[in-house]
C-alpha cells in the first residue's frame, strides 16, 4: 500500500509517495539518489545506514520512510557544503581513517551526533558512540583519532565564533534566528 | 515486506485502540525488534499502528505516589539519561545502557523491550528488582500489571491482542536502590547478553534489602527472591551461598552464545562479584 509522505532532506523539502514496506534507507538511495548511507546488514547491526532523523542518529534501515513523514533527515551528503567538506570528513581524511569507504558515512552521521552532544568526548565517549558502526578493514584506532582531531577542530571554530559574537549586541542565536 | 502492508498513526490512545480490532495488526514503537522479526517472515502483520504520534506516550513524568512513569514511545536513550532515573532508579540506567548500542536506543523503547518479552531482555531484570507495574488500555478499560506477572515465556507477554501498553511506573518504595549489572555478550556492542545478572542492594534503609535478578538463564528474565532473602538475613557476607542458590536456581538452555554449563558457572560468578561490590 502506497502513503505520501512530505519530509525535509538535508534541508530540501520533499513528497513522495512510498510503499509502506519501504525502509527509510531505500527511499533515500532510491527514490533521493542519495547513495552515502549504504545498505550493509539490513538489521541494524552494521550502522553503514546510519542517518539523522530529527538530529538523532539512527539505523534507516529499521525505520521505515513512511515513520519519517513529518521528520527531518539528514545524510552525510548533508553535513559538509557545497565542495566545502565537514571538519570530521577532513579528519577521516587526514588520518587515514578510510580503508574501502563502506562504513565511512556511518561512522561520520554517527560521529557528528556524539559531537552536536559532547563537543569534547573522551575515549571511551567516541568508542561507545560508535559501537553501532563496525568496520571491517581496519582496526578503529584512526577513526577515534579522527574524531577527537575533528571535535578539537571544531571546538576551536566554535570558540573563534564566540569571541567573534562577543562585541556585537545580539547573542549568536538571536541573530541567526 | 509484504506490498498490501498498511500503516496507521493515531494521535490518540482511544483511536488506537480502536484501530487494533482488526485482525493482522501490530503495534509499532522502535521497530527494532518488529521490523527485523518481519523481515526474517517470523512476523506477518498485515498493517502496522505507530504509537509514536501519540503525545502523551512520551512523556516521563513524576506519578502520582512519589514514582516515575516512563511512557511507552520513550527511547532508551532518553531513559538512560534521565536524571529522575540515574538519581532514584539507577539500575534501571544500568540496564538500558547495555541494549544494543547508542543508535539503536535512540529508536529502541522500554516498552518494546519488554513486549517482546525475551529471555534476553536487559531492561527487564531492573524492572522485576524495581517491582515496576505495566500500565495498559485496551477497550475493556485501563488496568495495571505488576511486572512479576508479566512474562509467561520466551516470546510470550501477559497480554491480550487487544492489550496497548501506556506506561510503566517505578514505584516510590524502589527508588535508592544501587548495585551493577554484569553482562556478558560475545562482542561489547550490539549483542544479546549470554548472561545478565542485576545485584542491587537499597541504600540507608536498615536492615539493607537486597535485589537479585536474572536474563538470558531461563525461558524468562528472573527475579530471585529467595537468593534476596539470604543476603538480608546474612549480608554481603553470605556471596559464596547467594551464587550457589543463584547458580542452582538459573535453568539456562545451550545456544550460539554460550552452553547451559557456562551459563549457570557465569551466573554463580557474577552474583558473587556483584554482591561483593556492595559489601
Ligand atoms: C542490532 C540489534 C541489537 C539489539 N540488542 C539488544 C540488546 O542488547 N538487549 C535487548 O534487550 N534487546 C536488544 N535488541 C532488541 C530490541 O532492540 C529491543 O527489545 C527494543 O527495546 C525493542 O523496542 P522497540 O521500541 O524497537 O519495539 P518494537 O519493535 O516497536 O516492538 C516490539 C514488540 O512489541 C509490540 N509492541 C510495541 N508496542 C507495544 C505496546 N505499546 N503494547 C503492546 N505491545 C507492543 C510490537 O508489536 C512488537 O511485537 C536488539 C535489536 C537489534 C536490531
Amino acid at each position: 500500500m502506497k502513503k505520501t509522505i512530505t519530509l525535509e532532506v538535508n534541508g530540501v523539502p520533499e513528497t513522495a509517495d512510498v510503499e509502506v514496506g519501504t525502509t527509510l534507507l531505500r527511499f533515500l538511495r532510491d527514490g533521493l539518489d542519495l547513495t552515502g548511507a549504504k545498505e550493509g546488514c539490513n538489521e541494524g547491526e552494521c550502522g553503514s545506514c546510519m542517518v539523522l532523523l530529527d538530529g538523532r542518529p539512527v539505523n534507516s534501515c529499521l525505520v521505515l520512510a513512511v515513520e519519517a513523514d513529518g521528520r527531518s533527515v539528514t545524510t552525510i551528503e548533508g553535513l559538509g557544503k557545497d565542495d566545502v567538506l565537514h571538519p570530521l570528513q577532513k579528519a577521516f581524511l587526514s588520518h587515514a581513517a578510510i580503508q574501502c569507504g563502506f562504513c565511512t558515512p556511518g561512522m561520520i552521521v554517527s560521529a557528528a551526533a556524539l559531537l552536536r552532544e559532547k563537543p569534547d568526548p573522551s575515549e571511551d565517549d567516541v568508542r561507545k558512540a560508535l559501537a553501532g558502526n563496525l568496520c571491517r578493514c581496519t582496526g578503529y584506532r584512526q577513526i577515534v583519532d579522527a574524531v577527537h582531531a575533528a571535535a578539537t577542530e571544531m571546538r576551536a571554530a566554535a570558540s573563534v565564533d564566540d569571541e567573534a559574537g562577543s562585541g556585537r549586541l545580539a547573542a549568536p542565536e538571536e541573530v541567526t534566528a | 515486506m509484504p506490498t498490501d502492508l498498511d500503516y496507521l498513526a493515531p494521535t490518540t490512545v482511544d483511536e488506537a485502540i480502536a484501530l487494533k480490532a482488526m485482525p493482522g495488526t501490530a503495534w509499532l514503537l522502535g521497530g527494532t525488534d518488529l521490523l527485523p522479526q518481519m523481515r526474517a517472515g517470523r512476523k506477518a502483520p498485515e498493517r502496522l499502528v505507530d504509537l509514536k504520534r501519540i503525545p502523551g506516550l512520551h512523556e516521563i513524568r513524576e506519578s502520582a505516589d512519589g514514582g516515575l512513569s516512563i511512557g511507552a514511545a520513550v527511547p532508551l536513550a532518553d531513559v538512560e539519561t534521565h536524571p529522575g532515573v540515574l538519581d532514584r532508579f539507577p539500575l534501571l540506567a544500568e540496564c538500558a545502557k547495555t541494549v544494543g548500542a547508542w543508535p539503536l536506543r535512540q529508536r529502541a523503547t522500554l516498552a518494546g523491550n519488554l513486549c517482546n518479552a525475551s529471555p534476553a531482555a536487559d531492561t527487564a531484570v531492573a524492572l522485576l528488582a524495581l517491582d515496576a507495574e505495566v500500565k495498559v488500555a485496551s477497550t475493556a478499560g485501563r488496568r495495571s500489571i505488576p511486572i512479576r506477572e508479566f512474562f509467561l515465556g520466551p516470546g510470550l507477554a501477559a497480554l491480550s491482542p487487544g492489550d496497548l501498553v501506556t506506561e510503566i511506573v517505578l514505584p516510590a518504595a524502589s527508588a535508592g536502590f544501587r548495585g551493577s549489572y554484569l553482562r556478558l555478550s560475545r562482542r561489547k556492542g550490539m549483542d544479546l547478553a549470554t548472561v545478565g545478572v542485576l545485584v542491587g542492594k537499597s541504600n540507608g534503609t536498615l536492615p539493607a534489602r537486597w535485589r537479585v535478578a536474572l536474563a538470558a538463564v531461563a525461558p524468562t528474565p528472573l527475579r530471585l527472591r529467595a537468593v534476596e532473602e539470604l543476603l538480608e538475613a546474612k549480608g554481603a557476607a553470605a556471596a559464596g551461598e547467594a551464587a550457589e542458590a543463584a547458580r542452582v536456581a538459573c535453568r539456562p538452555i545451550t545456544d550460539l552464545r554460550g552452553s547451559a554449563e557456562y551459563r549457570r558457572e557465569m551466573v554463580g560468578v557474577l552474583v558473587r562479584r556483584g554482591v561483593e561490590s556492595l559489601g
